[in-house]
């Protein structure tokens, strides 16, 4: 029941006239009282929250808070312990067929990158949009190159992972994330392990996509980041959601003591 | 038998003279059964290898574990057998078990490529499992986050990058395979070794026959090494790239 009606959705978000017939608007995905523990190590408790269409959200926090498993286990690459993701209100059954749909739907950009290395940098956006949704080649060469241009690395088509810096690495894995056309972006730490100088130009690409309306999740360590771009800003600490408000909120006149003293460090500086 | 020669060098140029037809068909063998066994034993080490390197996890349905466990316990026992007793009994119990047993009556030459393809199988096998294991699991995880099922990801990218790494290794098989198959005579495979013993037996210059047969080898195994440096050479691909309208690059 619940498969059927989610491949139902992937055939509706994918048509041409999307907005024509999309009434829906509840949230694109829901996460209830999600929890995760590694052995008896809890990472997440309770974890709950809504992502709407046109979200962009910032989920912010100390390192061990447990923001990349949450993104983690939004899209599986965590198995859950036990709560619910939904994905327009129905909940992800665990065959892997209904994950990798999803998963097709949701894309996921990656700290250390994670390009294919025995690729170029056109394969490795080829790989989702023609192996995996088995577009045509034309219209796959058409929007791999249209996604590259727009990250500015089409004149690297040709390179493959190794010969390029980080920077232009993530903006690939970025483009290689929008070749698939999804309708949420997971970024789990884009710019950690990125010199600054790289950071500011990954950091232009995704406000460029935030401005798009693009619906996104952002694991970061940039705070003015957060602030300027997010449109709901989330703050977690030892496995639990201490805050969820808009970004002016959140960072000027933070409610809890927790936030407060976070972000104090942040704001020193 | 008037004009048999005196000195060493002497025997050796007589023998290459009345045998070289011998030490020819010799050498042939030797190479049609070390490449074919090699190329088949890769195919069924990487069958192997990636059968070993498929993890089973808890989470997985009964039928699911089953249809994994039963290959990999196969698998393992095979490795374990293979690569715990030595080529040449492995040849004697394969031969001639064949023909008592099973009432299969291999041509000594069919069951050389079987034996070798066997044993390098076992061995590669490890080594596959070994290369699988060593690739990135970021590599894995991106190929999931596209939504890309596990026997693609296995196709487009865990195998290919498997390869590249393991590739001298299977260069090195062949090369040893080479040497291997001289073990084989036990099973009267013509291959250089079997074929020296005639050549050495006629006029009893053990030390003459033999040492024109290690030399063979040893060309053999320098010019497959080189061989391999140069494709080696060649599959680490070009250092640079071309970058298209480079005024746009940024």
């Amino acid at each position: 029941m619940a498969r059927q009606s989610i491949f139902k959705f992937n055939e509706r978000v994918t048509t041409e006239a999307k907005d024509a017939t999309y009434e829906f608007r509840g949230p694109v995905i829901s996460v209830r009282n999600l929890e995760k523990k590694f052995g008896e190590h809890e990472v997440l408790k309770d974890i709950s929250f809504d992502l709407f269409e046109g979200d962009v959200v910032c989920i912010i926090g100390s390192s061990g808070s447990g923001k990349s498993t949450l993104l983690r286990c939004i899209n599986h690459l965590e198995t859950p312990t036990s709560g619910q993701i939904l994905y327009h209100g129905y909940p992800l059954t665990k065959d892997a067929q209904t994950i990798n749909r999803f998963r097709s739907q949701v894309g996921m950009v990656f700290q250390q990158f994670n390009l294919f290395n025995n690729m170029t940098v056109f394969d490795n956006c080829m790989a989702g949009v023609h192996k995996v949704k088995k577009r045509s080649k034309e219209y796959s060469t058409e929007i791999c190159m249209k996604y590259l241009e727009k990250v500015g690395m089409a004149p690297y088509v040709k390179a493959k992972p190794h010969q390029l810096s980080g920077g232009m690495k993530q903006r690939v894995a970025i483009a290689r994330a929008l070749a698939m056309e999804p309708e949420v972006l997971l970024f789990d730490e884009p710019t950690s392990a990125l010199d600054p100088e790289m950071v500011g130009e990954v950091l232009s690409v995704m406000k460029q996509l935030a401005n798009e309306g693009l619906t996104m999740v952002i694991v970061t360590h940039e705070m003015a980041f957060a602030r300027d771009v997010s449109t709901r800003t989330i703050f977690m600490d030892k496995g639990y959601i201490v805050e969820d408000a808009p970004p002016q909120e959140l960072f000027n006149n933070p409610k809890e003591a927790r936030t407060r003293e976070f972000l104090s460090r942040f704001m020193q500086g | 038998m008037t004009n048999t020669p005196t000195t060493f060098f002497g025997w050796i140029i007589f023998l290459i003279q009345q045998y070289h037809g011998y030490y020819l068909q010799g050498l042939l063998t030797t190479l049609e059964t070390s490449l074919a066994g090699t190329i088949c034993g890769c195919f069924l080490g990487f069958l192997v290898g990636i059968i070993q390197a498929t993890d089973i996890r808890a989470q997985d349905n009964m039928i699911k574990k089953i249809l994994l466990g039963i290959p990999w316990v196969i698998a393992k026992i095979y490795v374990t057998i293979f690569r715990g007793t030595p080529m040449i009994v492995q040849a004697m119990v394969i031969y001639y078990g064949s023909s008592t047993v099973f009432g299969i009556d291999l041509k000594p030459f069919n069951a050389a490529i079987f034996i070798i393809l066997l044993n390098t199988g076992a061995y590669m096998s490890e080594t596959v499992r070994g290369g699988i294991n060593s690739i990135d699991v970021g590599q894995i995880e991106g190929a999931k986050a596209l939504g890309m099922g596990y026997v693609p990801m296995m196709i487009y990218i865990i195998l290919p990058q498997t390869f590249k790494i393991i590739a001298p290794q299977i260069g090195n098989t062949f090369v040893a395979n080479i040497k291997d198959t001289s073990v084989l005579n036990v099973i009267a495979v013509t291959e250089l070794f079997y074929i020296t013993k005639v050549a050495a037996g006629t006029y009893f210059r053990m030390f003459e026959a033999y040492t024109i047969t290690a030399l063979i080898y040893l060309t053999l195994t320098l010019l497959f090494n080189g061989l391999l440096k140069l494709i080696e050479k060649y599959m680490a691909g070009k250092e640079s790239y071309e970058v298209l309208n480079p005024a746009a690059a940024k």
